[in-house]
């Protein structure tokens, strides 16, 4: 069991840093296509990582340790990140649970280290962007807690591989009023957790409307790499784990090389089309004035809590 | 149509010009410009008015002398007056007395002390000092106040302004904008040239305003030589006019949607700019239309395809339509940063900035060189907000477009007349344009010789600039860009 969950953990996290990149490629290559342009190429962000891993990194003066430490931190809790969800396969540690409180603290702890990083520089843009991400993290981390468990109460397990594997055995309640309303809270909390539009425009130029990308100004080399690799893996977990609950077959059940091959093959399609799919809509899409998002998020902690709300009634009847 | 004796010239004294101006301000004139300018030995300051009602011009002229010159300062009468005082400060070193700002505008940090650019024993280049005087921005205070500063160097294509921002939470209390990082010295570089040799130098003012300056230019040489230009060049004139109204138009349409993340709308924008800059270059030999103005006429390579460039209006009017379809984009530009009308007339402001507040100037009616005929009607807005000024755009965009097919075709009727005339001075004369930005001014004298000895530029965005901070208040730091992007103002035009 340990074992096997072990090359699990290894498999996941190997194929999502090789998959992320190559994820936030497509949605780019998307974008640029629909609008008329040509676009850099699916494997633009690894070109992009290769060249800051070959740079020196520089450090503005007045920073500390934190600038240092804050990329690392990010990559290593998005990396677990991506070894807790459910992804390629269910089976799990026994001793580290892949619960969706873990796996919201551990988000969490890379959301903190990012804004300690914007902050650390002491520059207007960083606070700003800092300021502007705690702000919807805080608004963000409920909605995804409460989307989560409203999926957990049928099963009665907020383990995360637990609730897959019981849609799996049972696909018709992933059609429940509980699964959607409780995944189109999620959804709405991944793209303001993961900087996407309406909530940031992930490709501006403008500093004083960034969020995501006010709170990387000050770095560079390998510093940047690893930022922007951990909150590509940040983007391609959650997006993972929405793909996990919406259609969860395809994911492997136990530590076999075939069932391992369909799993790794079904994860990589999952991520195209839905990266494919939102990118497209946010061709179409433009940026919420600022103060508009809290009441976008409101919206989605609402549905979160109907969910919630809904589950009990459906498991009392 | 034109003519020197069109421009009522006054002489006043220290004494009375407070009083002149006073009297022609609350009799429908509105300042055009403030001129210093340098005679042997003595300054003369040159107030330029003009009444939009009738297309009166007036100029007091007040002299000074030539050590320790002093005016006394008018900024309590006109807002933009005391603008033009500190400018002229801080070219010739007039001291305004009595100015109630009388920190430095144009002046560099850099800059030498008693450094006046503009005076004929400067040195073209000179040794320049550290920054040593701070820039005098007011610090609010108060509990949670914070600053933020942006530029001059901006992570886009945009040219070099500073922008100091007192803000609480997100809400700005207050924005100062620190501009004149650009100056090049264009009106010295005029002095001297032939008229003829001062159009290239015009059409660089302000890159993306080549016709509306190098007109402006031309008007004032020919009213100061006696020039009479043909009804054939005057409307090949206003046709390029309105062409380069079109690009810059359709260009900011698309770009005002892309600062609130609608991209999809910029790609087509910039589709059909490109199209109408290859129209332009078919048209002039230029993208950019240089080249089509001349002292005394104008200069085609073929007249514009006016079906391609119905065909673009079509499209940005759909394109119009698609921005605000969308109910995001509607929030975004509706209420933000709103200019009242009050705010507007007290800043003195021009061009679409003006219009959208409900203020109704513009000089192809006021100031008019051609009839434009039936299509021609002034956009008004009433509101003063980003949704305005965007609707006077498009909505201007689609008269342009139907004054380019009308122009062209009375242009076609006519012969062209290769003509250069001998310009003869000496003189005096004012060209009034309505450039896009707005209404564009300059006032030329020519030496004896008929080469230029002064001139003087001012683009609306010197009149514009100010009422921007004024438009901020409740307005949030992320909608910055996109307020400042509705009102597009030059920093170029403006520093000179």
């Amino acid at each position: 069991m340990n074992a096997g969950a072990l090359v699990l953990v290894v498999v996941q996290v190997a194929v999502m840093v090789v998959l992320s990149p190559l994820l936030v490629g497509v949605m780019r290559q998307v974008r640029a296509r629909m609008e008329g342009r040509a676009g850099a190429g699916v494997l633009q962000p690894w070109r992009d990582l290769r060249k800051l891993l070959g740079k020196e990194t520089l450090q503005a003066d007045g920073t500390s340790w934190v600038m240092a430490a804050g990329p690392v931190v990010l990559l290593g809790s998005s990396a677990l990140v991506c070894a807790l969800v459910p992804l390629v396969g269910t089976t799990t540690f026994p001793l580290v649970p892949d619960d969706l409180f873990v796996v919201v603290s551990v988000l969490l702890l890379g959301t903190v280290a990012l804004a300690l990083v914007g902050l650390d520089a002491g520059s207007a843009f960083g606070g700003m962007g800092s300021s502007r991400h705690m702000t919807i993290a805080a608004l963000v981390e409920p909605t995804v807690l409460v989307s989560v468990y409203a999926l957990s109460i049928p099963v009665g397990s907020s383990a995360l591989s637990a609730i897959v594997e019981a849609r799996i055995a049972d696909p018709a309640s992933i059609a429940s009023p509980v699964s959607l309303l409780a995944l189109v809270a999620l959804s709405v909390a991944v793209l303001a957790e993961t900087g996407r539009m309406p909530v940031d425009n992930p490709s501006t130029h403008l500093e004083l409307t960034m969020i995501h990308e006010a709170m990387v100004l000050e770095s560079s080399g390998r510093d940047l790499a690893w930022l922007e690799l951990g909150s590509w893996l940040r983007l391609g977990a959650l997006l993972g784990l929405v793909g996990s609950l919406l259609v969860p077959w395809g994911i492997a059940g136990d530590v076999t090389v075939p069932a391992l091959a369909v799993g790794v093959l079904a994860l990589a399609l999952k991520l195209g089309v839905i990266g494919a799919g939102l990118a497209a809509g946010e061709v179409f899409l433009a940026k919420l004035r600022l103060f508009r998002v809290p009441e976008l998020l409101a919206g989605s902690f609402v549905l979160a809590f109907l969910a919630v709300t809904a589950s009990y009634l459906v498991v009392q009847g | 149509m034109t003519g020197r004796s069109r421009t009522q010239v006054l002489d006043v004294t220290r004494e009375d010009v407070a009083a002149a101006l006073t009297s022609r301000l609350g009799a429908g004139f509105r300042p055009a410009m403030v001129a210093g300018v340098e005679d042997d030995g003595s300054f003369r300051v040159v107030y330029v008015l003009v009444r939009p009602a009738d297309d009166a011009r007036v100029e007091l002229v007040l002299r000074t002398s030539g050590v320790r010159p002093t005016i006394p300062s008018l900024a309590a009468v006109s807002y933009p007056v005391g603008r033009f005082e500190r400018e002229i400060r801080d070219l010739y070193g007039i001291t305004p007395e009595g100015h109630p700002l009388p920190h430095r505008l144009i002046r560099h940090g850099h800059w030498p002390q008693g450094w006046y650019p503009m005076l004929r024993d400067a040195d073209p280049t000179p040794r320049f000092d550290p920054d040593v005087g701070s820039f005098p921005f007011l610090e609010v205070e108060g509990e949670g106040v914070y600053e933020i500063p942006v530029g001059p160097v901006h992570a886009g294509l945009i040219e070099p302004g500073h922008f100091r921002f007192s803000v609480v939470g997100e809400t700005i209390l207050r924005m100062k904008a620190r501009l004149w990082f650009v100056h090049r010295g264009v009106e010295k570089l005029f002095e001297g040239r032939p008229p003829a040799a001062g159009i290239e130098l015009a059409e660089r003012i302000s890159g993306d305003t080549a016709v509306g300056h190098a007109l402006a230019f031309a008007m004032a040489v020919e009213d100061a030589a006696g020039i009479a230009v043909t009804e054939r060049d005057r409307c090949v004139r206003a046709l390029l006019l309105e062409l380069e109204r079109l690009h810059n138009h359709v260009a900011d349409i698309g770009a005002l949607a892309n600062d609130v993340g609608f991209g999809l709308a910029n790609a087509h924008g910039q589709r059909l700019r490109e199209t109408l800059l290859r129209i332009n270059k078919a048209t002039t030999g230029h993208r950019l239309l240089r080249g089509g103005i001349t002292i005394g006429g104008a200069r085609l390579v073929a007249l514009p395809d006016v079906d391609a460039v119905a065909g673009v209006a079509r499209e940005v009017a759909e394109l119009a339509d698609l921005v605000l379809a969308g109910s995001t984009v509607r929030d975004r530009f509706t209420g933000t940063a709103v200019l009242g009308a009050n705010a507007a007339l007290g800043v003195g402001a021009l061009g679409y900035v003006a219009r959208a507040s409900g203020i109704d100037v513009d000089a192809r009616r006021d100031h008019p060189f051609v009839d434009l005929g039936e299509h021609f009607a002034v956009v008004l807005e009433q509101d003063g907000d980003v949704l305005a000024r965007f609707l006077v755009r498009v909505r201007e965009a689609a008269v342009s477009a139907a004054l380019v097919r009308d122009l062209a075709a009375r242009a076609n009727r006519s012969i062209a007349t290769p003509y250069a005339p001998a310009v003869d001075g000496p003189g005096a004369g004012l060209g009034l344009v309505e450039g896009w930005r707005g209404t564009i001014a300059h006032r030329v004298e020519l030496g004896a010789d008929g080469t230029l000895r002064r001139v003087k530029v001012v683009d609306p965005s010197f009149f514009n600039w100010p009422a921007l901070p004024l438009a901020l208040a409740d307005t949030i730091v992320p909608d910055f860009p996109l307020a400042n992007k509705s009102f597009n103002q030059s920093y170029a035009g403006n520093d000179l």
